[in-house]
């Protein structure tokens, strides 16, 4: 079993094939220098540390003790479908059985002349670690796309004390899967805290001199910064499966099983498109760490001829300052919402479809206000529930006791 | 030998629910189990030292709030990623009403 790519998806697939008995040759490819690790903290907690550490999910004794190899820092250069190997860039080959592609996502590129040395992308440790070293006081941050990574990051320069800018072409910020009621909780704890949000304005022209960069937007203003941090969302890594010849739709294509259009071939986590069950067979791809987890552990099962289809339900947070947010499901799905208030300022939006049936929870509040509801409202999207609108709206209500029904 | 310390009334926590308990600068969490019976662990996640009382208990689950990390909390056994090390537990009994643990 070969896996490409050492990131949250792969890592665990490599371990999950152990967990299940598997006891022939497992191989992990990572283009990285360092064990698997998790990405979340990158704009959260590792930033606001002295110094950062790198949180890895697995250690050398566990990989070790499961006889995994890991080969770091190299890439995975042409798969050979029809000799069944993998070339890397290293010169060496690697014969496989059933392969895995986990290659995530990488930072979508701001296409326009001017970046330079300043403008920067998070995606791995060492970007974070780049990024870390500007963010004092007296710096100036400007972060262009109010996205999930760029409002973290924007959290963490304002904790470490520089003044932050953030710029979003769109009307608000978090456009994509965010109810705007949810935003405008964001958009406000970030105004208290100090950050410059413009919204509804596109940027005409950077300029990076290696000393200071210089924005100009299209409505006249201009904003100067010590850093820029370009943060408007991710692309699938698909360039290793097109050569291949494997089918490509936002994202490496593939069935309920993660199976590429290669039979011995499959895909999982941040690079691969997939009918999403709970939806009748929409296709999503989606960028999220549980996900991650959850499609490198069917994979695996897979991958060992398990033949189990994808049933889980998309799930997301984030955290910026004292608030979390938690997404269960994809509020597009929704067209009737109806609101939970908890307490302490924290509610959750639950979104139903026009026949009733439960597609999305979106919640925010300090700490976990909203995580044990989220958690049941996933349950009941899970089972296809309708509660009853009334039901739902009511604190009254156990959200624990519709699921009994 | 140390020394069995009231938590909370029996009553205080439901059915296949949680309760939090601090004592002493330490925090622990208390499970009254869907059969009714009791039980502490220690009180934060071994992933990131979230409260688990914030959680969702199922069965002999407790399932953390940040991330999902699952524990079964009759023996502190991690169940699932993203928490690989086991949590802690404590004898617990219930004396007229009252729930005691025993805090080693
Ligand atoms: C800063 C940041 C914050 C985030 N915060 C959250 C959050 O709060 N909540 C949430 O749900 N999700 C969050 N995410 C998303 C989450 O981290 C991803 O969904 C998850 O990492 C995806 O895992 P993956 O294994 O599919 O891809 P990745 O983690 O990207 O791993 C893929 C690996 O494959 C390597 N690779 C690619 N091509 C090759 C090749 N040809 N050969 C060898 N190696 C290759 C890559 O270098 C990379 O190491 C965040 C992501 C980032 C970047
Ligand atoms: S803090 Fe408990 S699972 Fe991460």
């Amino acid at each position: 079993m070969v896996i490409i790519g050492a990131g949250e998806c792969g890592g665990r697939a490599a371990f999950a094939l152990r967990d299940l008995g598997y006891d022939g040759l497992v191989t992990l490819v990572g283009d990285e220098p360092h064990l698997p690790y998790e990405r979340p903290p990158l704009s959260k907690e590792a930033m606001a540390s002295d110094a950062p550490e790198i949180k890895a999910i697995v250690s050398d004794d566990l990989l070790a003790e499961k006889s995994i190899r890991h080969l770091h820092s190299v890439r995975a250069v042409a798969i050979d479908r029809a000799a069944h190997e993998v070339r890397l860039s290293d010169g060496s080959s690697l014969s496989y059985d059933k392969l895995l592609l986990a290659t995530g996502s990488t930072p979508r590129k701001l296409p326009m002349p001017g970046l330079g040395p300043r403008c920067v992308y998070l995606r791995t440790f060492a970007d974070a670690l780049a990024i870390r070293a500007y963010l004092r006081p007296g710096n100036r941050v400007a972060v262009i796309g109010g996205g999930f990574i760029g409002l973290e990051l924007a959290a963490s320069a304002r904790k470490l004390g520089a003044s932050v800018t953030v710029i979003e072409a769109q009307p608000r910020i978090l456009m994509r899967g965010v109810p705007a009621e949810i935003a405008a909780v964001v958009h406000d704890a970030h105004v208290s805290e100090g950050v410059d949000i413009l919204c509804g304005d596109g940027i005409a022209a950077i300029a990076d001199d290696g000393k200071e960069v210089r924005v100009a937007l299209a409505g006249g203003r201009e904003i100067t910064a010590d850093l820029a941090i370009i943060g408007i969302g991710a692309v699938p890594v698909t360039g290793l499966a097109a050569e291949a010849g494997l089918a490509i739709d936002n994202g490496i294509s593939v069935d309920a099983q993660l199976l590429t259009s290669d039979p011995d071939i499959f895909a999982a986590g941040d690079c691969c498109s997939f009918p999403l069950a709970v939806y009748g067979g929409r296709r999503v791809r989606l960028e999220a760490w549980r996900n991650a987890q959850e499609q490198g552990a069917l994979a695996a099962r897979n991958m060992l001829g398990a033949g189990e289809a994808h049933a889980a339900v998309p799930w997301f947070w984030s955290d910026q300052y004292a608030l979390s947010l938690q997404i269960a499901g994809l509020s597009d799905e929704g067209k009737i919402t109806v609101r939970r208030d908890l307490g302490e300022g924290a509610f959750i939006l639950f979104h139903l479809a026009e026949d009733g049936r439960l597609v999305a929870a979106s919640g925010i509040g300090p700490g976990n206000a909203v995580a044990r509801d989220i958690r049941l409202a996933e349950m009941l999207i899970a089972r296809r529930a309708t509660p009853a609108p009334e039901a739902l709206g009511s604190q009254a209500v156990k959200l624990k006791s519709l699921l009994a029904v | 030998m140390s020394d069995w310390v009231e938590a909370c009334a029996a009553d205080d926590i439901d059915e296949e629910d949680v309760m939090r308990f601090d004592h002493g600068g330490r925090t622990f969490a208390i499970y009254r189990s869907p059969d009714d019976e009791f039980f502490a662990t220690d009180g934060l996640c071994t992933h990131e030292k979230v409260h688990l009382a914030d959680g969702l208990v199922m069965d002999d689950i407790i399932e953390c709030p940040k991330h999902n990390g699952r524990f079964n909390y009759k023996t502190g056994a991690a169940r699932g990623a993203p928490v690989c090390v086991n949590l802690r537990t404590y004898p617990v009994k219930v004396d007229a009403g009252k729930v005691l643990i025993q805090i080693g």
